[in-house]
């Protein structure tokens, strides 16, 4: 019989990595991602902390490593190592990021301006990660790292895939087995092509995902609510078929002209046309009073 | 347990009995104060009813784990076995894998002193100490037929010490088994590598889905 002190020494074996023969010391658990536990550890060859993510299963799971050591973006954390535990289980150490997540830095009021600047920067990554060919899959705000120089960076790119509409996709399915056809994801930010675990997963997967984070910053503003309900369309063939059309958009809205998605009554877009062109508007009846006046003048 | 095939099912079943059947008959002595007799009745019961009636088909990992739902299957069968006070005959035309009840006994005696205060949790314990021995045996085996003659020795002595004597040191390892502290540092890493390995398979052969995988993994490392 196993004794009892052996079961839990064993049992904390399996929660606590051996990383015997690496560089690296674990300081603390930073949290669960897709497919493994990310710790915070210390690399000690070089006196620094990093985010070391160690994956559940034994061999196969390098897929996510390679994605992101592909991806050389602002918006997704760069990969430092990668290697192999004692007990098997693969790992890669990447830059700690310091900063809050989405969903706990949109908890704090902030302007609607401010977070879709966010929002905007998040479409750039993830833009920037289909022109290379990579589906992310399970986009939402626990994904996304606002850090304290205001850096956005996309985490946990574990189930992410080959696009399979692009001839640019090069990325090997999960090492988990689960292809593109898998369900993986978050069920609140999944597209019904995703939950239903059907073969091809497109972009359009993700374009839906931001619509679902997208409608958590709308907050009840008319065309930002609109865009995100064209996003999170059910039928990926009716919502933006890229990033870069859906944040096109949200631009739009920005710049203070018409969106796409919404259509305006027409006193909001006579509100919107007086709002984007104050000045110009504020000039010409400026000088119309004034020839009003000066005509009537000459008059007298 | 929900293959066409009549020797998959079997096989999956077995599998099954072979990780439950010494928590099943432990809980049965404690919480329901069985006899030893009639818990070993009971827990044959029990099985050769889950399989006759295909209990387990309905178990939806998405719901619960298949433990607490085992365990709620098993509560509900004694709970009618008692009321009828229908003493169970083993046997039954289904043989299931050998069940040796003496050294479930012997065990139980050996525990005890502890106290339960949490059925759940102790059905779990027993359940984790049962796969944890599955894959110790596995090395031990493993390890015999590769040659490799001081794995497992070492792993028992330093990763399956009990309190009843202080854990010997890597040194003092070295020194019995006439190995340098590195080569022991060595052999109990890859010990402890294919012990992992020999509980992953073991997880992955108890559950009959990906899903109930991913989450039993995730139970096991936290």
């Amino acid at each position: 019989m196993i004794p009892e002190p052996a079961i839990d020494r064993l049992a904390a074996m399996f929660r606590t990595p051996d990383l015997t023969g690496t560089r690296y010391e674990i300081i603390s658990t930073l949290g669960r991602g897709g497919m493994g536990v990310v710790y915070l550890a210390r690399d000690t060859a070089l006196d620094r902390e990093v985010a070391l993510k160690i994956f559940d299963r034994p061999p196969g799971d390098a897929n996510e490593a390679r994605i992101i050591a592909r991806l050389e973006h602002p918006g997704i954390v760069p990969v430092h190592d990668f290697g192999e535990l004692p007990d098997g289980r693969l790992f890669y150490a990447m830059k700690r990021v310091r900063g809050d997540r989405l969903d706990r830095w949109m908890s704090v009021a902030r302007d609607l301006s401010d977070r879709l600047a966010v929002f905007l920067r998040v479409c750039e990554t993830v833009a920037f990660a289909h022109a290379h060919g990579v589906v992310h899959r399970d986009l939402k705000p626990e994904n996304v790292m606002v850090g304290e120089f205001g850096e956005v960076l996309v985490l946990d790119w574990g189930v992410a895939a080959a696009d399979p509409s692009t001839s640019s996709g090069q990325a090997s399915s999960t090492g988990s087995g689960q292809g593109v056809s898998a369900i993986v994801g978050t069920p609140q930010y999944m597209a019904p092509e995703q939950a239903r675990g059907d073969a091809a997963i497109d972009q359009r997967a993700d374009v839906f995902a931001l619509g679902a984070m997208l409608a958590g910053i709308a907050r009840g503003v008319a065309p930002v609510a609109a865009i995100a309900r064209k996003a999170q369309s059910a039928d990926a063939a009716l919502r933006y078929q890229s990033v870069p059309a859906l944040a096109a958009d949200v631009n739009r809205y920005l710049a203070g002209r018409a969106v796409e998605a919404h259509r305006e009554p027409l006193f909001d877009r006579a509100a919107r046309v007086v709002r984007r062109n104050r000045l110009a508007i504020l000039l010409v009846l400026t000088y119309l009073i004034v020839r009003v006046m000066l005509i009537f003048l000459f008059r007298v | 347990m929900r293959s066409d095939s009549a020797e998959v099912r079997r096989s999956a079943f077995d599998a099954m009995v072979a990780a439950y059947w010494k928590p099943v008959f432990k809980y049965v002595r404690l919480k329901w104060r069985a006899s030893p007799d009639d818990a070993a009745d009971l827990t044959q019961g029990f099985f050769m009813r889950a399989f006759e009636k295909d209990f387990f088909a309905s178990f939806d990992p998405a719901r619960a784990r298949f433990r607490t739902y085992l365990r709620t299957c098993l509560d509900g069968f004694v709970a009618n076995a008692r009321q009828a006070d229908a003493r169970l005959k083993r046997g039954g035309g289904v043989t299931l894998v050998p069940l040796d009840f003496d050294e479930a006994e012997r065990e139980l005696s050996r525990q005890a002193g502890n106290a339960i205060a949490d059925y759940d949790a102790y059905f779990h314990r027993e359940w984790l100490r049962g796969l944890f021995a599955a894959a110790a045996a596995r090395l031990r085996d493993d390890c015999a037929a590769r040659g490799r003659r001081d794995r497992y020795p070492l792993f028992e002595a330093y990763d399956l010490a009990g309190d009843d004597r202080p854990r010997p040191t890597y040194a003092e390892l070295a020194r019995r088994h006439g190995l340098t502290t590195i080569d022991v540092t060595n052999e109990l890493a890859a010990a402890r590598r294919e012990f992992r390995r020999f509980v992953v398979e073991a997880l992955r052969q108890q559950c009959a889905s990906d899903e109930e995988f991913e989450n039993e993994l995730r139970g096991l490392t936290g």
